[in-house]
């Protein structure tokens, strides 16, 4: 049991000295994508080898999240004894693993595989969120503790009042990651005012957007950062009880974010009365069932009460009445993610990066016809041509870039000439886009923009609740139409219907769902017209 | 009666205790029956509504919102393709339509001989893999759609 600050930073004394003096360390990251690469299988071949060589004392292999480069898996990082020096691998499979064991045994690195942590992929990143992912064992709390993990949320509790952790998050000026881009400070801040005897903190681990995979990175990979974030939450606005909402197509996520819950409980990090204060904080997880406008807040609570996710007007907003009629903070895995960095360094340190109004990091995922697809952590302001052509090293197979979808169904494409667009809340905006949750997709020349509109209306139609008929029937009347551009049979005034219903749709939808779904279209419109022209026929 | 004699209903139903018999944990129950069971039927649905003490037309209504939820028995095998949008402009509907030429089947639907159901998902998450298909359980990334057929034949084989 840990009941004092003293207690937490002698855990992580012990375990770093015996991670220092035992031995190597072997790295296999075992996140979804280099699973399915076969990294369990290469795991036990790792194992079998180092074991066959009798070598298990001096390199120990651990399973660690997910690396980034995706696009080049199975990954796995060499780290020597001393800690100091680390190799990099990609595109390994369980053939190289005598290879890959030789290579550790003779102190030469396996050239062949190696991957050049020099190129702009790495070096343009800064890592927050996602510092600790490939490093720490996602299933041992000891790790964590060891890199410095609960420390911030102790000290919040033995030296911080909740108003000082606030006023903290306050400074940091961090915005909602889940897209929307409200303060999380106000938003914490308006709950803590409100005098209720019952509050809730729920984390949005839903994600909805087809295209986005932060978020599943992180719970599989750091579990307990995002535990840590919603304590401190929970602490700052009084609250005793959290719920972390999880997408079912997520199963790797749900078994490490319970198995989290289950180690902190444990070692009495949550729980009650923890460190012997009077703050008591429990957590539990829900499935979501998929549901793409359970993304949205009032749905998401809607599903966390078994309900159908239909979404309801606000206000009331939640920090007035939200889980069971309870004020409640709603925030996404990436801001939890964020909350426990600033408190360690401060709301300054975290203020100064990035840009004016959009300040720190965000993780985006690069998918689509890119070289480089996979996560990457970079600071605001970054700008799309850097986010595309260096870290991601361009369009491959010598096609020519077209457009960036940003911000999934409900936001928008971004052409060429905005490539130097530095990216925050207000230039996506500004651009038609959003910054939505931070998938990023790559279209390439050879692809129709008619085409990834109606995609987009399609997916938004079939996810629609059904219950405000904008919506409802909008999202279908819309799909039909962009059908008829598709299909050369379009008119003149259907292209004068297609704009005029994108604008009674998004202003008089219920909720956010509705009131995006044009976006993909309008975006489209503004930046690739003669695609649409090109629909219509003359007779 | 039926369930009473069916060992999956008494897994149901200790799941349902377990959790206190909670008419909030109606969306947990339902996954808890659909891995039991493989799919949501309505004695089943009926089932939960009686011992959860909440309306048929709830569950009902529940079961059939979430795309998570099956109502119909699969087949014996399955293979899912993702049609997240990396999957999509890389090409997920072209290997779909392929399938449902091969087998006859549209998505959501199964086989009459009940060897092979065709499901899509909204989004797997691996786009980097992207385009993405499960075939039982196993997920196969950068999927070509010449290939995917004898990916198909080779599980159902």
């Amino acid at each position: 049991m840990i009941t004092s600050i003293d207690d937490l930073q002698a855990l992580a004394e012990k375990k770093r000295a015996e991670c220092d003096e035992n031995s190597s360390e072997l790295r296999v990251c075992a996140g979804t994508s280099c699973l399915s690469l076969g990294s369990s299988e290469l795991k036990k071949s790792l194992q079998d080898e180092i074991q066959s060589r009798g070598l298990n004392d001096s390199c120990n292999i651990k399973s660690v999240g997910c690396n980034g480069l995706c696009a080049n898996g199975t990954l796995v990082s060499y780290c020597t004894k001393d800690k100091s020096k680390s190799t990099f691998y990609e595109r390994v499979t369980s053939g190289d693993a005598s290879g890959l064991v030789d290579s550790i045994q003779n102190g030469t690195p396996l050239e062949d595989r190696m991957c050049d942590i020099s190129q702009p992929f790495f070096t343009y990143q800064k890592k927050i969120v996602l510092e600790n992912i490939g490093i720490i064992d996602p299933d041992d709390i000891e790790d964590y503790i060891a890199h410095g993990g609960y420390l911030s949320f102790f000290r919040a509790l033995d030296e911080m009042s909740p108003k000082d952790v606030i006023e903290e998050v306050k400074i940091s000026g961090l915005r909602g990651r889940g897209g929307g881009g409200y303060p999380t400070g106000i938003k914490w801040e308006s709950v803590s005012k409100v005098l209720s005897e019952q509050k809730y903190i729920i984390c949005n681990g839903d994600e909805g957007d087809p295209g986005a995979f932060m978020d599943r990175a992180v719970m599989e990979s750091d579990p307990h950062r995002i535990l840590e974030g919603m304590a401190i939450a929970g602490y700052a606005c009084g609250a005793n009880k959290g719920y972390i909402y999880v997408r079912a197509e997520y199963p790797l996520a749900v078994d490490k974010l319970n198995r989290a819950i289950k180690q902190a409980t444990k070692l009495g990090i949550l729980g009650e009365n923890i460190a012997h204060s009077n703050f008591s904080f429990n957590i539990e997880v829900r499935l979501g069932a998929g549901a793409f406008v359970c993304g949205e807040a009032t749905a998401l609570i809607a599903s966390i009460e078994g309900n159908r996710g239909n979404p309801r007007q606000k206000p009331p907003h939640l920090s007035d009445y939200g889980l069971w009629g309870e004020p409640t903070v709603l925030n996404n895995v990436e801001t939890f993610a964020n909350i426990a960095p600033i408190i360690k360094n401060g709301g300054a340190w975290y203020k100064s990066i990035g840009t004016e109004s959009s300040s720190g990091t965000k993780v985006f995922a690069l998918t689509g016809h890119i070289q480089n697809t996979g996560l990457v952590e970079v600071p605001m302001g970054t700008t799309l041509r850097e986010l595309i052509f260096d870290i991601g090293g361009g369009v491959p197979d010598g096609k020519k870039f077209k457009a960036i979808q940003s911000g999934g169904p409900s936001g928008g494409c971004i052409p060429e000439s905005l490539l130097d667009l530095h990216v925050d809340y207000e230039s996506l905006k500004n651009a038609g886009s959003i910054m939505g949750s931070g998938g990023l997709i790559v279209i390439d020349d050879s692809s129709n923009m008619v085409e990834i509109a109606r995609f987009f209306m399609d997916f938004c139609r079939s996810e629609s609740c059904g219950k405000c008929t904008p919506c409802r029937v909008g999202t279908t009347e819309l799909t039909l139409l962009l059908d008829k551009f598709i299909n050369k049979k379009a008119t003149k005034s259907d292209f004068e219907l297609l704009k005029e219903m994108c604008e009674i749709v998004k202003s008089a939808s219920l909720c956010g769902l509705g009131q995006t779904a044009p976006n993909p279209v309008i975006s489209t419109i503004k930046y690739f017209e003669d695609e649409y022209l090109a629909g219509i026929s003359d007779d | 009666m039926l369930e009473t004699i069916d060992d999956r209903y008494k897994t149901l139903e200790k799941s349902m205790k377990k959790l206190g018999y909670d008419k909030s944990a109606l969306i947990e129950t339902l996954h808890t029956a659909q891995e039991t069971f493989g799919y949501l039927g309505i004695d089943t649905l009926k089932f939960i509504a009686s011992r959860l003490k909440v309306p048929y037309s709830k569950v009902y209504g529940v079961a059939t919102f979430y795309n998570y939820f099956m109502l119909k028995p699969k087949g014996k095998h399955n293979v899912v393709v993702c049609m997240g949008t990396a999957c999509y402009i890389k090409g997920a509907e072209k290997i779909v339509e392929i399938i449902e030429q091969r087998f006859g089947i549209k998505v959501g639907e199964t086989t009459p001989d009940g060897l092979l159901s065709l499901l899509s998902a909204r989004c797997f998450g691996s786009c980097s893999l992207a385009p993405v298909i499960i075939c039982d359980d196993k997920t196969k990334g950068k999927v070509l759609p010449e290939n995917t057929l004898c990916d198909i034949e080779e599980m159902i084989k």
